[in-house]
């Protein structure tokens, strides 16, 4: 079993907070597969169409019959372990950071035999199961994990340096007006953070969710309005160097494309929020975020973006709102290059419509509430980049993946043409 | 005469003998706004945003874009902000005459009636009974309704519930008797717009701004130190910026008053 992690002692004010290492970041194209099936938490390898012969490393043709049809497929994680050494030291300053290492090989049951970590209750010669995580430096690892569940497992030390796992650390929620805000709260807290701070925007008006959210605890309700820069800096002045994970779900949405309305108001409130928003955001806190990534047990891990899945292809209902989302979007792809060099991770959660007042009119199935904090925070421990939250927007993606520009007609030529 | 006259209140405003009083909240992005339905077009909240600082945006000099709506901190309301004022004559704030930016102003103290009720009305039985204290409102003076309200601020100031705000206004007939019996020029409040919190359940809806406007007449809101003003006897100066069809302003409204009073 894996030693339990106790809460890190209160930082001492004397010592300079460590900078951040990488693991090596270099890989050949081909192995960039990899790393895309990691963000999304997939196990996946080449798979040669010709003759269906799995393989690894990734390479540019198959080592069996020289075909370079070699799509990514989700692989049967189960194989053996076949060796193991544990490093002591090495001339990588990131790994002699945090020797010793438990690395060894596996043989997959679909065939070739990789090179991995080694989850500390990993049994020698013992069966596991693999996982892709993407380790700090942004790239695809490989990690054998006990195939049983053990006693604290998330809490290896090698597991937890590829994820970001809320367990004692400090998070940021940036709305307490958006209707997810107390469910995302408790998740978090029960996720084992050690507080939540939550951004309540113009405190002159109420809001249902103010008393059931100062009702849980561990939670701290500040002022935080991410269309007023003077305020994101406020905050950011006051909890940034505290800031370990950030949660943006500010949204602001209301229904109808270009022509619902004949003018720019929603929109640019559309824009205000949910992309310049998250940009303040960004510069307010990336900085101090990403100087914290190496910070003991509670350093600076993760920001979450909340987007909608029409963020890939738009939604004419809800036009604008999906413009402004594939903007966040954008953004999302600028911050996770500008942070990569930290390794402070970007994950977007998509979802398709929620269960709101402003899709109220729109049929089932919408995501839950419960549903989309159970994605935030199983995200946060996988380590992701991208996670698509209900059955809407994985099939959305799912459609987006094959083909675009079909989606795109799906989306937009619903009816019948009468 | 008129020189002497203008030489005479410069000297006796560098004299202390008439004090400048500042009836403008400062604007600020936490200040309230009106609030609508949200499925209606919303007032613009106060925003600034730094172009440079002395820094690599502009080495020498700090400045800042603004956005704010024409109706966001303390403003003027023109006629054509309300569908009843939409055909009056000059009716935008860049065609109104400049001499009406400046006149006479009587305020009607109503912060012990509305210290005791959030939806304090104004009404024509409240506005006769301060004329018998202090003279008849005189034909194009300003007239503000006095509750101390701007002493308030954050959720308290907008005062909202399940059933909408709760401030202080005048009734229809109040407003009525200051448009049609009096012929004022303007009424201005503390409050966050010239009429009652409430002011969505008379009849009409929303009747200062109903009326006022119908008339040809303007609105002041958020007002600010209406405790600093005489009942009568001060100038008011409230000029909008000139905006092409502009139907409000944010704006800087002053007041002077003279040594006695003050």
């Amino acid at each position: 079993m894996s030693t339990a992690l106790t809460p890190p002692p209160r930082k001492n004010p004397q010592k300079r907070t460590v900078s951040p290492t990488r693991p090596p970041e270099t890989r050949s194209r081909a192995a960039m597969g990899l790393s895309a099936a990691a963000a999304e938490g997939r196990f996946a390898l080449q798979c040669c169409s010709e003759c269906d012969r799995v393989q690894y490393p990734p390479r540019d043709a198959c080592c069996n019959c020289l075909s370079t049809e070699l799509p990514w497929k989700n692989i049967s994680p189960n194989g053996t372990i076949l060796a193991e050494t544990t490093v002591q030291t090495s001339t990588k300053l990131y790994f002699r950071e945090r020797a010793p290492w438990r690395t060894g090989s596996v043989k997959l049951d679909a065939g070739p035999t990789l090179i991995c970590h080694l989850h500390g209750d990993c049994e020698r010669n013992g069966r596991v199961k693999m996982i892709n995580r993407l380790d700090r430096s942004g790239q695809g690892v490989l990690l054998a994990m006990p195939q049983e569940r053990s006693p604290n497992m998330e809490d290896d030390p090698q597991l937890r340096a590829m994820t970001s796992d809320p367990k004692h650390r400090r998070v940021l929620i940036t709305d307490a007006r958006n209707p997810n805000s107390p469910t995302l709260a408790k998740a978090i807290v029960e996720a084992g953070a050690s507080m939540v701070f939550i951004g309540e925007g113009e405190s002159w008006r109420p809001y249902p969710e103010q008393k059931e959210l100062a009702a849980i605890d561990k939670v701290e309700i500040l002022p935080l309005d991410v269309t007023d820069t003077l305020s994101v800096q406020r905050l950011a002045g006051e909890i940034g160097g505290k800031t370990d994970i950030l949660i943006n779900n500010a949204r602001f949405v209301r229904p109808g494309g270009v022509l619902a309305r004949g003018d720019t108001g929603f929109a640019r409130d559309e824009m205000e929020v949910n992309y310049l928003g998250l940009m303040r955001l960004a510069q307010a806190f990336g900085p101090g975020m990403c100087s914290r990534t190496s910070d003991g047990v509670n350093s600076a891990v993760a920001w979450v973006n909340i987007l909608s899945v029409h963020a890939l292809s738009n939604a004419p209902d809800y036009g604008c709102f999906s413009a402004s989302n594939a903007a966040a979007r954008s953004l999302s792809q600028s911050m996770r290059a500008e942070f990569r060099s930290s390794g402070l991770r970007v994950m977007n959660v998509y979802c398709g419509p929620t269960d709101d007042d402003w899709h109220q009119p729109l049929p089932p199935p919408k995501v839950l509430l419960s549903a989309l904090a159970r994605s935030v925070v199983q995200g946060l421990k996988d380590g992701l980049e991208e996670t698509y939250c209900g059955d809407v927007a994985k099939d959305l993606y799912e459609r987006f993946r094959q083909n675009p520009n079909v989606l795109e007609r799906e989306m937009t030529m619903g009816g019948d043409g009468a | 005469m008129s020189q002497s006259t203008l030489t005479d209140l410069a000297s006796q405003i560098a004299a202390g003998d008439i004090h400048i009083v500042d009836l403008t909240h400062t604007l600020d992005p936490d200040f309230p706004v009106i609030i609508l339905p949200p499925e209606f077009g919303q007032c613009a909240r106060f925003r600034m945003e730094e172009i440079s600082a002395y820094d690599h945006r502009g080495p020498a000099w700090k400045w800042h874009n603004i956005t704010l709506s024409e109706h966001t901190g303390t403003h003027f309301d023109a006629p054509s902000h309300w569908i009843s004022g939409r055909d009056v004559p000059n009716n935008s704030v860049d065609e109104i005459a400049p001499e009406m930016f400046v006149g006479p102003v009587c305020v009607i103290d109503c912060s012990v009636d509305a210290a005791k009720d959030d939806d304090f009305e104004l009404t024509p039985e409240v506005i006769q009974d301060w004329e018998t204290k202090h003279g008849k409102i005189p034909k194009g003076a300003w007239v503000l309704m006095r509750t101390d309200w701007s002493k308030k601020s954050g959720a308290a100031y907008l005062n909202m519930r399940e059933d909408g705000p709760h401030s202080p206004g005048p009734t229809p007939d109040g407003i009525r008797f200051l448009i049609d019996k009096r012929e004022i020029r303007g009424f201005g409040t503390e409050t966050i717009g010239t009429d009652a919190g409430q002011g969505s359940h008379y009849t009409p809806p929303y009747p200062a701004h109903y009326f006022l406007h119908g008339a040809g007449k303007y609105g002041l809101q958020c007002l600010a130190n209406l405790d600093q003003l005489p009942p009568t006897g001060a100038i008011l100066m409230a000029a909008p910026l000139k905006i092409r069809n502009g139907t409000g302003s944010p704006l800087r409204v002053l007041a002077m008053v003279s040594g006695e009073n003050a």
